[in-house]
């Protein structure tokens, strides 16, 4: 695996599809969260709030998508991520999870981050920034 | 109409970092990697400890803001961003509270919108910030009818 820190400008990390999405992800979801919104889990309650179906936690995919980032614990951590939600994820829907290396200032690189699903539309959208360790940060925090 | 409640901080409340919530909501969001779950990954880490995902904030009790009546059904979700001085530690003692940043209404396609930033704020037990979070809800013209009744 290549360092986080030695991503170029406009290099991206590797993109992640997850599996389609199914209904006993959105439960595990919300039992692990404890956000048991109805709609997120059960039909007849999506469809009398106006949706078609049950739609995904606008948290789970912002909580997928911070794996991209998580096999570079020993370089550094997310010490910013904010996103948009743009878009409803409904069952089934296959997402792609992208994170490109917009800039680097120091010890600190910003990625644009986007979860897309299979027709190409942006579902969540936003900024990771990554602080890497510097020599005396290590002790320093830790 | 929730102008008023700017500036109300909630109660604080004591949270743990508790390994299987963390292992719970690593599997949730499927990043079920060893430095989330596996104590000797954590041990053998830079920070000697596991650690825990980024969104996991979402599992803490924040406390409650007076007076503050949000409906459970019919909100939306619409930015999320949070802040870390550095990842938090499992089994850590961490500290929760929030605010209410700020209430606007904004005319949109569907009628007059509601936004309610609310920001949240995670210290260690010697009052050190560790995390902060803002999240942005969006209340319809209709939800907001509802709680007025």
């Amino acid at each position: 695996m290549k360092k986080i820190a030695e991503l170029k400008i406009g290099e991206a990390l590797e993109d992640v599809q997850l599996n389609p999405v199914s209904r006993l992800d959105l439960i595990k979801y919300a039992g692990a969260s404890g956000d048991y919104n109805p709609i997120h889990t059960i039909d007849e309650e999506a469809k009398k709030a106006g949706l078609p179906g049950i739609i995904a936690h606008g948290m789970w995919t912002m909580g997928n998508l911070s794996k991209l980032f998580t096999s570079y614990y020993e370089e550094g951590f997310i010490q910013d991520y904010s996103i948009r939600f743009k878009g409803m994820v409904f069952l089934n829907d296959v997402i792609t999870l992208k994170a490109t290396l917009e800039e680097k200032m120091g010890n600190q690189l910003r990625f644009n981050v986007l979860a897309v699903n299979q027709k190409g539309n942006e579902v969540l959208k936003g900024e990771v920034l990554f602080k890497t360790f510097t020599g005396t940060d290590i002790t320093h925090i830790f | 109409m929730l102008e008023e409640h700017i500036g109300k901080y909630s109660n604080k409340v004591k949270n743990t970092v508790e390994r299987g919530a963390v292992k719970k909501f690593a599997e949730a969001i499927g990043d079920p990697h060893p430095i989330y779950l596996d104590e000797e990954t954590g041990k053998k880490s830079r920070y000697k400890n596991n650690i825990a995902p980024p969104t996991f904030p979402r599992v803490f009790d924040y406390g409650v803001i007076e007076g503050l009546k949000l409906p459970s059904k019919g909100l939306i979700h619409g930015e999320q961003t949070f802040h870390y001085e550095r990842p938090l530690l499992v089994g850590e003692e961490i500290l929760c509270y929030s605010k209410v940043e700020n209430y606007y209404e904004k005319k949109g396609k569907h009628g007059e919108l509601g936004f309610l930033v609310v920001k949240s704020f995670g210290e260690d037990p010697s009052g050190q910030i560790i995390f902060t979070s803002k999240q942005t809800v969006i209340i319809t013209e209709a939800v907001r009818k509802e709680m007025i009744v």
